[in-house]
């Protein structure tokens, strides 16, 4: 990999939050919703990314992780009456802590095991949410009331309905969550992680304790998808147990090997290309899945690496 | 409020006052549910010991053969029994020829890597899942038994269609051990699942083998659902319960060990039958896969297999 000075890689970064940022003003309606949600989904795609891309860990189990930050953040509001910022922070604590719980017993297995472990985990979240309707709605789900998401800061109020609102709330989540995606690989952390992808024994020979960094990586990955789920709650006003089926397991796995896993943009470019063609395409046929399942297929077979992994694999070798 | 605690009251009284010939019933039900079980975890079983593909399309294959067989069942005409065996032989037989396709096209141009054919059979199941909503719709259609006798039990009657998939499926069992024991092509498969390579220095075709592996096992999938279909009707999302049930079976049963699937088979069947009776069906799905992924964190061997390679 050769290095870029950090200049361009940040103005890059930068670049797109900006162009992001300008877009919001030239967006007709419809789209304007449309990229709030995928913003707020890329976050959840760039969670999966730092486990998947960096450290190599294929779970398909995330949808926990993200409905663990959904439920957190919508049944605080839901029942509790807590407030946006608060329901928000309790649905990223969830998730770091069953990612935490997760990550303790599913890094004791590798490979497969580790697939069809998380799977068998997110199963288990997605069944309990079924079973505990009484509270979570089951698979009818609860809808927020505009009421409870309005932000107060001071004076000023801010109402998460609002396009505009929703749309800056989603980038401004959207960029922190990129800038530290960036600042973890780039940091001596990353680089330890992308080292245990490549020769898990060899940095265990080297002095590293792999599993802490890991279960490290984990919680981080689960905190981010968390994120990604509670804001999804706050700024679209419903929670169902939908969003903790396997399919949102495998969606962001879709989305990052499109986008290119182990870059910091593929998720966002991703989300943003798949959601565009099921939304699309679901205007003439309602076969949505056929897509998702081709697309797997195709991906699998002859892109690997994703549109931003060829990029950077032909000509920019210091893409992050 | 009060209602329901009543209810729940009544209900316990009635369980106390019939126990005996419930716990009977649950125990047949789960053996029926152990038996179609046993085959369409064996399919997986195989796939993964020769292939170390983990097809996580294994349950689309088995609603395929579901609703082929309605589809083969409905085009005859005549008494119920011609149209159902005709269902029983075509139905697997097509299924077959999708798999060797999906290898063909898919799995081996991946060289079988076990991330990249993860990712792969996903795929195929979203495929086989919307073709069938496609083509055979979001409905749930019947499949007439071919025989209807009824067994007389002093307490209840039971159908006599559902004891005699219990039969079929053990026989069916019985064979797969003896091909896979007792024959050529059970010790050359039994050579590849060892070490691919050294099969392969001897003049095994691998790659054959490997086709031949992953078609039976969709095909023990499929004859599965032909069997359950005169029970509980052919849907286009009837393949995640046997495919998470089937993922339960082959670790708890070891991955890749026949008996030990068979043993697993029917400890799943079982409980699940009883659990469900007395429980809510979701609680059972909990605990059973809560304990198999524990089984899988703990015991990665299984609670029967050996070692794991």
């Amino acid at each position: 990999m050769r290095d870029a000075s950090p200049a361009t890689t940040y103005a890059l970064h930068i670049g797109v939050i900006a162009l992001l940022f300008a877009l919001n003003f030239v967006l007709p309606d419809y789209h304007q919703g449309l990229f709030a949600r995928i913003m707020a989904l890329a976050v959840f795609a760039m969670g999966y990314n730092l486990l998947f891309g960096y450290v190599g860990l294929l779970s398909l189990g995330h949808a926990m992780f993200f409905s663990a930050g959904l439920y957190g953040a919508g049944l605080t509001v839901y029942h509790l009456g807590w407030g946006v910022p608060e329901a928000f922070i309790a649905g990223i604590a969830c998730g770091a802590l069953l990612a935490l719980v997760i990550g303790l017993l599913a890094l004791r297995t590798s490979g497969v095991a580790f697939m069809i472990v998380t799977m068998m985990f997110a199963q288990v979240f997605y069944l309990l949410i079924l079973y505990f309707a009484a509270w979570t709605g089951g698979d009818q789900g609860l809808v927020i009331q505009q009421a409870s998401r309005v932000v107060s800061i001071g004076a000023a109020s801010f109402d998460l309905t609002d396009p505009t609102v929703r749309y800056m709330s989603a980038l401004a989540l959207f960029a922190v969550v990129l800038l530290i995606t960036l600042a973890i690989v780039r940091s001596r952390f990353g680089r330890v992680l992308v080292a245990i992808r490549e020769n898990e024994e060899r940095t265990k020979m080297l002095g590293y304790d792999t599993v802490a960094n890991k279960l490290v990586a984990v919680v981080a990955s689960g905190a981010i998808c968390a994120a990604s789920g509670a804001a999804y709650a706050l700024l679209f006003g419903y929670v169902g147990s939908s969003f903790a089926s396997i399919q949102y397991s495998i969606l962001p796995l879709l989305w990052v090997l499109l986008g290119g896993a182990a870059t910091t943009l593929g998720p966002l470019i991703g989300t943003l290309f798949m959601y565009y063609v099921t939304d699309i395409t679901s205007g003439f046929t309602s076969a949505y899945l056929l897509i998702v399942g081709v697309a797997l297929i195709l991906l699998v077979l002859f892109f690997p690496k994703g549109v931003l992994g060829s990029i950077r694999e032909r000509w920019l070798g210091w893409l992050p | 409020m009060p209602g329901r605690a009543e209810g729940g009251a009544s209900r316990i009284r009635s369980r106390v006052m019939h126990f005996g010939p419930h716990l009977l019933l649950a125990a047949l039900e789960g053996l029926v549910t152990s038996a179609v079980l046993a085959l369409t975890a064996l399919g997986l079983s195989l796939v993964f010991g020769v292939m170390r593909v983990v097809n996580v399309a294994h349950g689309e294959f088995f609603m395929l053969g579901a609703v082929l067989a309605w589809a083969v069942s409905t085009a005859i005409s005549g008494h119920p029994a011609i149209g159902f065996v005709a269902a029983l032989v075509i139905a697997p037989l097509l299924v077959g020829l999708v798999a060797l396709v999906a290898e063909r096209l898919v799995l081996r141009r991946l060289n079988y890597n076990p991330e990249g054919t993860i990712v792969a059979t996903i795929g195929m199941l979203y495929i086989i899942q919307q073709l069938a909503l496609t083509f055979y719709g979001p409905e749930a259609r019947p499949v007439e038994p071919p025989f209807s006798y009824r067994i007389l039990l002093p307490w209840f009657g039971y159908s006599g269609y559902k004891l005699s998939v219990v039969a079929a499926s053990a026989i069916l069992l019985v064979i797969t051990w003896l091909v896979l024991t007792r024959t050529k092509i059970g010790l050359t498969m039994r050579a590849t699942q060892y070490d691919r390579e050294t099969a392969q220095a001897f003049g095994i075709p691998v790659e054959r083998v490997y086709a031949g592996v992953f078609a039976v096992g969709a095909m023990l999938a499929a004859i599965a659902a032909v069997l359950i279909v005169p029970i509980s009707q052919a849907h286009y999302l009837m393949g995640q319960d046997p495919l998470l049930l089937s993922f339960i079976v082959v670790i708890i049963g070891g991955l890749g060990s026949l008996r030990g699937t068979v043993v697993a088979a029917v400890l799943i069947g079982l409980s699940d039958g009883i659990v469900s009776m007395f429980f809510s069906p979701t609680l059972a799905k909990i605990i059973a896969t809560l304990v198999v992924a524990l089984v899988l964190v703990f015991r990665p061997q299984g609670l029967f297999g050996t070692t794991s390679r």
